[in-house]
């Protein structure tokens, strides 16, 4: 039954997100228009055209999964949380929430704020958490949700897509940035106050009378700031899991070139672990700077 | 659309981008190896600081292969 499948199919297969929202119908090669009912979209192209009010399923099912499963191990620490002989868990947990104190502690100054150790725990955690999801080989989430998708609803599999890392969507990284923006502004206005807030970004490098070029200089840095933020997780996250692809499409191809692309991607597994962790790192860190940032009184 | 530029774009981005992450990391590296020369004591807290300037480094490098990446599969296919 499984036709013959190329390559690049295959990539699209596992680039394609599961995506919610109003069913398209193509009238003419190239003009998709929306059916009325609402549905997941059996291809790519009319993922695409579904538009703004369309949702990707996977991503949100994913994070959400792993947000609750760091708050439910936390939550199961912190309960029974005992002075006296620490659990194992409880030690890892310990461990996890000093090296982020410790972190913050250098890198934010900005005075009594109770929101910003906890939400740098928070990215750490749940970041590293979702990047892990690429080290599961690729075939192996994709096929069980498409087969039992086909078992339950009777769809066919080779319509149903599933991307199970969160972050190798721009949706998910560049909402989390853009969230991390609103805290900055937040902050700014409300530590230096609106009029602080603007003489910073008006008069900033080269005083009063360059207003105009210090306002643009200005603005650009402001908002590069949660762009780069999000797109750089998105960037490493995407080139990695598509290396990972890359591999396993080399699985088809015979034995000796199975078992090189083996040893690939063992070795690229363990290099990824390094760039999970250090682009959580990353974001966390870049988001405490950027808050002590808009800490800064101004003199 | 002529599907040979998406590619040449899409390799440019990419080797553009491994360039200047090239230079960038390699400079970080031998800075961080005089520093480690210099004092062996702070090699802890150096290796530290230079994997996170090594993922700032890497950042606009990086987004340039995601995006070439993204071009390169999701668009010309």
């Amino acid at each position: 039954m499984a036709s013959e499948i190329t390559t690049s199919e295959y990539i699209k297969h596992h680039l394609q997100n599961l995506t919610f929202g109003q069913k398209q119908t193509e009238i003419e090669p190239g003009v998709w228009a929306p059916t009325g009912e609402w549905g997941f979209a059996m291809s790519p192209a009319e993922a695409a055209n579904m538009g703004f009010w369309s949702i990707n399923v996977d991503t949100m099912l994913m994070s959400i999964l792993l947000g609750a499963l760091m708050m439910w191990f936390f939550r199961s620490v912190a309960k029974k949380v005992s002075t006296g002989v620490p659990t194992g868990s409880q030690n890892f947990a310990e461990m996890i929430i000093d090296f982020i104190d410790d972190t913050v502690r250098g890198s934010f100054s900005g005075g009594k704020n109770k929101l910003v150790a906890p939400l740098a725990l928070t990215i750490f955690v749940w970041v590293f958490l979702m990047n892990l999801m690429d080290l599961i080989p690729v075939d192996v989430i994709p096929q069980i949700v498409m087969q039992s998708a086909a078992a339950i609803f009777g769809v066919d599999p080779h319509h149903v897509y599933f991307k199970i890392v969160p972050t190798t969507d721009p949706n998910a990284t560049l909402g989390m940035a853009i969230f991390v923006f609103m805290l900055m502004l937040y902050y700014s206005f409300k530590i230096k106050g609106t009029g602080g807030f603007i003489s910073e970004l008006t008069l900033q490098p080269f005083g009063k009378w360059a207003l105009p070029i210090n306002t643009v200089l200005e603005t650009v840095t402001l908002l590069s700031k949660p762009f780069s933020l999000g797109l750089r997780l998105f960037g490493n996250m995407y080139a990695g899991e598509m290396v990972f692809i890359l591999i396993a499409t080399m699985y088809g191809a015979g034995l000796a070139m199975g078992s090189f692309a083996g040893l690939l991607q063992i070795g690229w597994a363990i290099f990824h672990i390094l760039i999970i962790t250090l682009q959580a790192f990353i974001f966390m860190v870049l988001t405490t700077v950027y808050l002590d940032m808009a800490h800064q009184e101004h003199h | 659309m002529d599907m040979g530029l998406v590619y040449i774009a899409g390799a440019l981005m990419i080797g553009l981008g491994a360039l200047g992450a090239a230079i960038g990391v390699g400079l970080l590296g031998g800075r961080f190896l005089e520093a480690a020369a210099r004092q062996p004591e702070l090699v802890p807290m150096l290796r530290t600081q230079f994997f996170l300037v090594a993922g700032l480094v890497d950042a606009v490098p990086m987004i340039a292969v995601g995006l070439a990446m993204y071009v390169l599969f999701a668009v010309a296919g």
